[in-house]
């Protein structure tokens, strides 16, 4: 028979005073199995939790129940208490007679029938209360960082500094990211490589971080602690140990006519090329789709068609027969960094939800460009020097007009979320074409201004006070290539008039959106995410650089749109996360999750299939002799976040939910 | 002289049950008819829980949880969703009107919403009258109001 010992709080006169007490105590005390059972008017005090211990140690308690406030509050104090005296505590559990009793009631004889009702489903239920003590697991305590934007070198350099081994995969030739194309940062103005560059080389130099630039994650394996990451190293057709960034195999390139991705299609570059000179690892790389040789081999041509970088390396550094390698590594926690892509403002869209702007020309007008065209020019090591000259034609434009909420806030173009930072960059835009063409005009045509952060209102109202920018609120319908110009068709709803304007330049403000193939490395880490591409948080408000699945992380714009500051704060906060998780050498786990009974386990696997956590493994069963009679589902202790809906699933009722089980609930619901 | 129901509630303990617990730090009045039974998650609720609780003399059965997309465990709320679709249809051939059983998505900042769950379960319950439809063996507690305005306890044994 169990022996229960129920203490029921008066918590001052929060319960006592419509509940009472005294007889909820007395009530419980009759139901058999309860030895000891009494009130007090502060159970989660000192002499409150002491009397817990001492009955527990006096009476020989099995089991603890706390009438009090809601487990969510005191659970852990009182678990703790149980402990402490000697009682396992997962055998301690509350009843809510607080917040879901004696707060929402004023009937003193209603409330005191409902404690007394809530106090007998927790009593009944201890009664198959078992024993669990906490799961450790192993930790690998090394940390694998995706992607090498702000974002990503932030978290590699905090965990780093942490004193933990961190593995920083990029998929481009050299990290950097997005930044490292912007000419200047709001609110500030900062030159930002200038900012961004001496990070860049504290990557590439500490101790604690292992570089793999121009590579890409292949598979991921395992769970919390305990992950198997494949990582794919891209053939850059270039010896990484002999080069020494000289650069004369760029120089000796014949081929220059490339479109280059770092100057956004507005420069040039060769086919062996490093992607900007202040590149991260400054080693180049031959693109094979664009190179002489490798065309001519894809051709089946036998003889090199050219090999004049390989001529011109004084290290022999370049090796036309490089292979894609693989490497192999452990980890304990993942951090997700990929960043972010721009809506494109040409027709080919990589998604079916994206319209295109066919009123501003499908992208076919030379002169209309997007923010991040605007940063290759407006930047000093961009393709035009930092001179802000038309594409078409290489003039100083004396009109620009900005276009705000391209593509965002824009249900009928696929997007309904703000973008977040076009309002702040496109006034940092007037400003930098103000500082270079001092009699140029800047007009911008927005629906609103969103300039929330620090300094970021006092930045916006100096684009319009000092570089005399020209804001407009509406919207602009169509742009058409009028001679040499764009016209521009707009909306001033303010003044409630039509406005036409012919413009030497138009930069569009398109919209932020997730990287390419995200939903493919998504579904490798197991991490879900939204119609949009972006990752999901396990809670927007409370948990927001950590997934739903345990060990792996987000931070910065692959989550959702947001500004370099912002990044970078929550870069920090996922190393905090990691090193936490890092901080013992074994992972301690609440054990109220699912266990299989193997012996009953049918195989079916339908737990398999609803578990949302891919919990659920299959193992074989084997006789005593070691033949197989039939594979059986195991519930993997460092994945299993304990839901339960396999158990409600399983038709055979083999998988339990430790804390939750059927017999406990039935109890409960039996002691009606 | 009216008849009080009694109503069980299975609800998931991060969104319900906390929002439950936000009706009560907000002091929200509400009938004292529900009896809250937390679980995990409400994926995890068996429908013969809800049959059991009929069978011990419930009268009304609540379940809610977190809303579609929000569920803490992912997809749990769209099982329990599914589950109880199903469910509904069986309800009535053994016995139980669907009006009996609410299903509702509460947050855990809903604490007002609850408050109306609640009151509106009750009420609709109370319409039906005492449920009555599995005889059982054993002593069913009910609570009558006097019309006097006193309340009393009267117990009624059934065999």
């Amino acid at each position: 028979m169990s022996r229960i010992g129920v203490f029921i709080c008066h918590c001052g006169e929060n319960i006592g005073r419509t509940v009472d007490c005294a007889r909820v105590a007395q009530s419980l005390g009759a139901v058999p199995g309860v030895v000891h059972s009494v009130d007090y008017k502060y159970m989660c005090s000192d002499p409150g939790q002491a009397l817990i211990k001492q009955a527990i140690q006096e009476e020989k308690l099995d089991g603890v129940v706390v009438g009090a406030c809601s487990p969510h509050m005191h659970e852990k104090t009182f678990r703790k208490a149980a402990a402490s005296a000697g009682l396992n505590p997962y055998l301690c559990e509350m009843a809510n007679l607080r917040e879901h009793c004696s707060w929402i009631h004023e009937d003193r004889e209603l409330a005191t029938e409902k404690a007394i009702d809530l106090g007998r489903f927790i009593v009944e239920k201890i009664k198959f209360n078992r024993p669990l003590s906490t799961i450790f697991i192993p930790v690998e305590r090394r940390a694998l960082v995706i992607g090498g934007g702000i974002a990503g070198i932030q978290a590699a350099l905090d965990i780093a500094d942490g004193g933990r081994d961190v593995i920083l995969v990029e998929k481009e030739s050299s990290i950097g990211g997005h930044m490292s194309q912007l000419s200047e940062t709001f609110p500030t103005l900062d030159c930002s490589q200038c900012i961004l560059t001496p990070r860049m080389v504290e990557v590439a130099q500490h101790p604690r971080i292992r570089l793999f630039a121009y590579s890409e994650v292949e598979s991921v394996e395992g769970y919390i602690g305990n992950f198997q990451v494949k990582i794919r190293r891209k053939a850059r057709s270039v010896d990484e140990t002999k080069c020494n960034g000289c650069g004369e195999c760029q120089k000796s390139c014949p081929n220059r006519k490339i479109p280059s991705e770092f100057e956004q299609g507005l420069g040039n570059r060769t086919a062996i090329y490093v992607p900007f000179p202040q590149a991260v690892p400054n080693i180049p790389v031959i693109d094979r789709a664009h190179c002489a040789l490798f065309r001519g081999r894809a051709k089946g041509v036998k003889k090199a068609v050219c090999g004049k970088c390989a001529e011109a390396c004084g290290r022999k550094a370049i090796d036309f027969d490089q292979e894609d390698s693989f490497v192999t590594e452990k980890v304990g926690a993942i951090v997700v960094a990929t960043g972010y892509q721009l809506y494109s403002i040409g027709k080919e869209q990589d998604s079916e939800i994206l319209r295109g702007y066919g009123e501003y020309g499908y992208g076919t007008i030379p002169d209309v460009i997007d923010g991040l065209q605007f940063e290759r020019l407006a930047s000093a090591s961009g393709p035009t020097g930092g001179k802000i000259l038309r594409p078409s034609d290489g003039k100083e434009p004396k009109t620009i007009v900005f276009l705000q909420c391209i593509g965002s806030r824009d249900r009928a173009k696929g997007i309904e979320y703000c973008s977040k930072i076009c309002c702040m960059y496109v006034a940092k835009h007037t400003m930098l074409y103000h500082h270079k063409i001092h009699d140029g005009k800047a007009l911008v045509f927005y629906m609103d201004i969103r300039s929330g952060g620090k300094g970021y209102d006092e930045f916006v109202r100096r684009a319009i006070e000092e570089s005399h920018a020209l804001y407009l609120r509406g919207r602009v319908s169509s742009l058409k290539r009028i001679g040499g110009q764009i016209r521009v068709q707009g909306m001033d709803t303010l003044s409630g008039e039509t406005v036409s304007i012919d413009a030497d330049m138009v930069v569009l403000a398109t919209a932020m959106r997730a990287q390419p193939g995200i939903a493919s490395l998504a579904q490798k880490l197991s991490v879900s995410y939204d119609q949009h591409g972006f990752l999901n948080e396990a809670h927007p408000k409370l948990r927001p650089v950590e997934t739903n699945t345990a060990g792996v992380f987000v931070a910065g714009t692959c989550q959702a749109p947001r500004d370099i500051p912002d990044s970078v704060a929550m870069a920090s906060a996922t190393a905090s996360k990691v090193l936490g998780l890092f901080s013992k050498e074994l992972l301690e786990r609440e054990p109220l999750i699912a266990r299989v009974d193997r012996l009953t386990c049918t195989g079916c696997f339908h737990c398999e299939h609803v578990c949302p956590y891919g919990a659920v493994e299959r193992k074989e069963l084997r006789d005593a002799r070691g033949r197989v009679i039939r594979m059986v589902a195991e519930v993997n202790q460092g994945v299993c976040q304990g839901c339960g809906t396999c158990q409600a699933t399983c038709p055979s009722k083999s998988v339990e939910l430790d804390g939750f089980t059927d017999e406990q609930i039935f109890a409960a619901v039996n002691a009606l | 002289m009216g008849f009080e129901p009694k109503i069980v509630a299975f609800v998931c303990n991060w969104c319900t049950y906390t929002g439950a617990d936000l009706a009560g730090t907000s002091r929200i009045a509400m009938a004292p008819n529900v009896r809250i039974i937390r679980l995990p998650c409400t994926g995890r609720i068996d429908t013969l829980f809800i049959l059991k609780a009929f069978e011990r003399g419930a009268d009304g059965v609540i379940v809610s949880g977190c809303h579609p997309a929000d569920c803490h465990y992912t997809s749990g709320n769209y099982h329990a969703r599914r589950r109880f679709a199903v469910f509904r249809e069986l309800m009535e051939f053994v016995g139980i009107d669907p009006l009996r059983v609410t299903f509702s998505w509460v947050s855990a900042s809903e604490g007002g919403k609850w408050a109306e769950v609640v009151n509106r379960a009750t009420e609709q319950v109370r319409r039906l009258g005492p449920f009555e439809t599995y005889p059982r063996a054993g002593r069913r507690v009910s609570y009558e109001r006097r019309q006097d305005g006193e309340n009393a306890k009267v117990r009624k044994e059934y065999l």
